[in-house]
């Protein structure tokens, strides 16, 4: 082969080499990208970083805390105002170890502590999507509304070095994972699900109980009241965890946010909408397998017995009506949620024997009755639902009545709905910014 | 100034039924949609709010989801030699508006028309002779079979959850449905709606007078239930507000609950609401469409082009705006010639008061939209129609749609309106009156046409539509006969007494009081440009990227609700587009 000839063939074959390169990276690029999306959405990332009506990622959302309001931050790549400068050990650093690319200390709203069980892989992943798959957005971080001295950030170091134990991902997992699905659903849940950071009870100094139920039997035992919400227990208990869910329930519940019995409401409701809808079905599966794990603790608290469940409700269905409670739900609920309050299976929930209904707050379901709710369509299940607001035409002790009435009256009194609790929540829900 | 937006492939006129089936075929198709609205968005969530919806002085009598007469009504008149006047307040039609349509607040009665409904020339003068059909009488064939459209009527009420018992799949009569239907493919996609005590009471009496009565096809879901699009619906609970309502149980077929949901996501379609199209927009040629002329909310005009334009309005606008835009020749009923306005025809009514024994409890405020109990012995051409004299007949039904209190609660003739002798009759009636209605043909004539007014304009500057139409001695006939039939049922009944409405001969149409809405033709569909408006893929014959939907295409009417042929014509019609005139766009049928 003559020289020339050789020379053009070794430049041609090393073009098509480093096109083949080329073309194999942007497809691995693209195909990371594409996994990060997901990835992300299944962190629900989105949830807390963009703002009503605001462009994705690009931070700005009001969190009510304890401590006073903070707002979310710009994880867009725009380089002055987002992370658009972070390389990805400062991505693991602030997502894993909540710790910013400029060495403060992130509030635990962000739920670094359960994202640091991430793999690497993953975060790789996460970190190509928020850096080359997100559209950069110029927008500067709104200054947190929290008073001195507990806006000084550098006890948050303190925190972590305290109630943030090793990475969980050097730690072995919470259940045997011998069953690969159950070891992906643990991952899941553990991790970006951070299900725990509403589900599971924080201490005074506002660290998880429980980071995996290894870590102790308050996993994913029930959380505190939020913002009017309260995210129930997800064990194994029959009155007020997942006890008499089946996983196909649990797994259904994820994607689409219904099931012939319940309807997703309240802050589950986002989440569902903005990020479990988007789950494979294969990962809702492996979610509802670990969380049907969960052994039951019996839980302090309401629950709505079981046994005698139907018994208001059955008195309606013979149209006798014995007090003020069930006289209030003939006249509004009893239309779609039924005489015998069962409902009709996913368009309306049922009532009797719901254990949305347990628990030893009746703010939740007295926002409902004042508020409404809507249940929005998923891609798989497009119809959304409505539920009207009732505050409009109802006294406090109506409320408060019916309240009681549709969680059975429990015996102990202090459990129950009252006159003031409604007014209450009532001003508090006035004096809300709209959604 | 008009302002041009950027072309599209398809414009929609009108966004209730048909334009939402249209806007679900062509946007699976690929193609990128446009529909416009000239009413406002409205749903479950926003305008059938529990329970509040339930206001029968809001909804039933004044008609807040009806369209406001103020800016835009018809005119009427009897005869081609009188003065026509407008129709100034809701009376004998209620005419639809804003997203859905009348579809978001019907009631939901979902027929098939029989075999020999859809060829009742041919039928009739094979049956009886040419001589039979009077010669004023332009009836004609539709240009498509029963057969042809029953995978389409299939397809519709599958989308629309319909509620029934089949009475015909392939041929073999079933128990318990409607003999004399024509041949179904399958089962309908739910049970039918349970029977109220009414329903019981009529179907004993039917029975017992030797029919075999049929539950009503309904649209109102009887069961909880997920479309083949993937939405679900909820079932209906008999809450007795359905008709001139939006449903707040998500049971009611409508755009909305059937539909939309999944139509709104995909990204090659729009809505645009407020947006009131006056005209359709044609090339130097005048045989091909360029797009459509709206007026939006800010009173700007706007142009959307687009490469297929399709009116999906209410059958008097789609008519309206071919006569609007110039498209197609003017029918004269003088001469006889051309073909845009001719053959409208309506739906003829009358009905039988029954009292029954003081110890009835009827229950009458459980009611539903569509469900009830039904024969057809007297509709079509169910039964030997030589020694009476007339063409068309009647379904015979009992069909309980609630109690309401200032509408439903009539009280028998001679009883004071209000007054204490009024609330001592109601008491006394109330709970036990029911009553059996017929619903029936009427057949097109020379003289019954649709026409733009010369005088009388809208609230655009634009001439209204002039309805012009009486009531003929064939239908007066027909109703006739089948009241008689319904009376004998109402007998069988056992009542202490019973009160007759019919329609004598030379009863003269009166729009003052509510009749129906089922208003048809216009635009018919047949074989030729010379004898119809559109073709049997509802394609203008005169601008082939042009077609017109709904009940402006039937020759006549029968004697069934006009939605479930409406729905099967549109499915239909979407078919030959996306398989044929989307490859090959030109003229389908050759002229």
């Amino acid at each position: 082969m003559s020289r020339s000839k050789l020379e053009r063939c070794l430049k041609t074959t090393l073009a098509f080499s480093l096109l083949w390169c080329a073309v194999t990276k942007a497809d691995t690029l693209n195909g990371s990208i594409d996994k990060g999306r997901y990835l992300a959405s299944a962190g629900d990332c989105v949830a807390c970083h963009t703002a009503v009506r605001g462009k994705p990622f690009a931070g700005g959302l009001p969190l009510e805390t304890p401590i006073g309001t903070i707002y979310s931050t710009n994880i867009t790549p725009d380089p002055d105002t987002g992370i658009g400068a972070y390389t990805y050990e400062d991505f693991v650093k602030a997502v894993q170890g909540g710790v910013a690319k400029d060495g403060h200390a992130l509030y635990p709203a962000m739920p670094y502590v359960s994202y640091a069980r991430v793999t690497d892989d993953d975060m790789r992943s996460l970190y190509d999507y928020f850096t080359r798959g997100v559209p950069p957005v110029r927008q500067t971080n709104r200054k947190d509304d929290v008073a001195w001295p507990l806006n000084v950030r550098w006890p948050l170091h303190l925190w972590r070095l305290l109630f943030v134990r090793a990475p969980l991902k050097t730690r072995p997992t919470s259940t045997q994972a011998n069953d690969k699905q159950l070891a992906r659903g643990a991952y899941l849940v553990e991790g970006l699900g951070h299900c725990g950071a509403c589900h599971t009870p924080r201490a005074i100094t506002m660290q998880e109980k429980a980071l995996s139920f290894s870590d102790g039997s308050s996993f994913l035992s029930g959380g505190a009241l939020l913002g009017g919400w309260q995210a129930p227990s997800l064990q194994g208990d029959i009155s007020d965890g997942l006890g008499n869910w089946s996983q196909q329930e649990v797994a259904q519940f994820l994607l689409t946010g219904r099931t012939a019995r319940t309807d997703a409401f309240g802050s589950m409701e986002e989440v569902i909408y903005n990020s479990t809808q988007y789950l494979t079905a294969d990962d809702a599966s492996a979610i509802a397998q670990y969380l049907k794990a969960i052994p039951r603790t019996p839980s302090p608290g309401y629950a709505v017995p079981q046994t005698s469940a139907r018994t208001s409700f059955d008195t309606l269905g013979n149209l006798r009506i014995n007090s003020n409670g069930a006289r209030v739900y003939v006249d509004n609920c009893m239309a779609c949620h039924r005489s015998n309050g069962q409902g009709y299976s996913v368009a309306f929930p049922a009532l009797a024997g719901n254990a949305a209904l347990n628990g030893d707050t009746t703010e939740p379901i007295i926002r409902l009755v004042l508020a409404g709710s809507m249940s929005r369509g998923t891609r798989l299940t497009p119809a959304s639902f409505y539920m009207p607001s009732f505050g409009w035409r109802l006294s406090n002790a109506d409320v408060a009545d019916v309240v009681n009435f549709i969680r059975q009256k429990p015996a102990d009194t202090s459990f129950e709905a009252t006159e003031e609790t409604v007014a209450k929540i009532r001003s508090r829900l006035d004096t809300q910014t709209p959604k | 100034m008009t302002t041009r937006k950027k072309p599209v492939d398809v414009v929609l006129v009108g966004f209730g039924w048909t334009g939402a089936i249209m806007a679900m075929e062509m946007t699976e198709a690929g193609l990128n949609v446009v529909a416009l609205e000239r009413g406002d968005m409205q749903d479950t969530a926003t305008a059938a709010i529990y329970p509040r919806v339930i206001d029968e002085l809001a909804y039933s009598i004044r008609g807040k989801l009806f369209q406001d007469l103020s800016k835009e009504t018809v005119t009427f008149r009897h005869r081609p030699d009188d003065v026509a006047v407008p129709y100034r307040q809701q009376g004998a039609i209620l005419l639809g508006n804003g997203v859905g349509g009348a579809g978001f607040h019907w009631n939901g009665l979902t027929w098939r028309p029989l075999p020999s409904d859809l060829k009742l020339r041919s039928h009739y003068t094979e049956r009886y002779g040419a001589r039979f059909i009077p010669v004023d009488m332009t009836i004609a064939d539709f240009p498509v079979a029963y057969a042809d459209l029953e995978p389409f009527f299939t397809q519709f009420e599958n989308v629309a959850g319909v509620s029934g018992k089949a009475g015909n799949i392939g041929g073999r009569i079933m128990a318990g449905g409607n003999r004399f239907e024509g041949p179904r493919s399958s089962e309908y996609p739910l049970p039918p709606l349970k029977n109220v005590y009414g329903d019981t009471v009529f179907a004993q009496a039917a029975e017992d007078s030797g029919y075999q009565p049929f539950s009503i096809p309904a649209a109102n879901a009887s069961q909880p239930y997920t479309n083949p699009y993937g939405v679900r619906m909820g079932p209906c609970n008999f809450c007795g507000f359905c008709e001139g309502y939006g449903c707040y149980m998500y049971a009611k077929a409508s755009p909305q609950s059937t539909i939309l949901p999944v139509l709104i996501m995909r990204p090659n379609f729009e809505l645009r609401t407020r947006a009131h199209v006056t005209r359709v927009n044609l090339d130097a040629s005048r045989r091909q469409a360029t797009g459509v002329t709206y007026v939006d909310a800010q009173g700007t005009q706007v142009e959307q082009p687009a490469r297929i334009v399709i009116l999906t309005a209410f059958q008097l606008h789609n008519v309206r705006l071919l006569l609007l835009s110039g498209i197609g020749t003017p029918y004269d009923p003088a001469t006889g010639h051309g073909v845009v306005g001719k053959n409208f025809a309506y739906q003829m009514l009358s009905s039988v008061n029954v009292a029954l024994p003081a110890s009835t409890e009827i229950n009458p405020f459980i009611g539903s939209g569509a469900g009830g109990k039904s024969i057809d012995d007297f509709n079509g051409d169910n039964f030997d129609h030589g020694p009476v004299g007339f063409l068309g007949g009647s379904g015979i039904v009992h069909h309980r749609t609630g109690g309401r209190p200032i509408g439903q609660s009539a009280v028998p003739k001679g009883v004071p309106a209000w007054g204490s002798e009024w609330k001592r009759s109601v008491q006394q009636t109330y709970h036990r009156t029911l009553t059996i209605g017929t619903q029936g043909s009427v057949m097109s004539y020379r003289d019954a046409y649709l026409s733009l007014d010369p005088t009388y304009r809208d609230s655009f500057g634009q001439p209204l539509l002039r309805i012009t139409f009486d009531w003929h001695d064939n239908d007066l006939k027909m109703c006739d006969f089948v009241t008689r039939k319904a009376e004998a049922i109402a007998q069988a009944t056992k009542p202490t007494s019973y009160q007759t409405n019919p329609k004598k001969p030379g009863t003269r149409f009166d729009t003052r009081i509510y009749q129906s809405t089922h208003t048809t033709g216009g635009a018919i569909m047949g074989t030729t440009p010379a004898n119809s408006v559109v073709n049997r893929y509802l394609q203008s014959w005169d601008v082939h990227n042009l077609f017109v939907t709904g009940a402006s295409a039937f020759p006549q009417n029968f004697g069934y609700n006009p939605t479930g042929l409406v729905g099967a014509l549109s499915y239909w019609a979407a078919k030959a587009i996306r398989s044929e005139y989307l490859r090959d766009p030109r003229p389908m049928v050759d002229a």
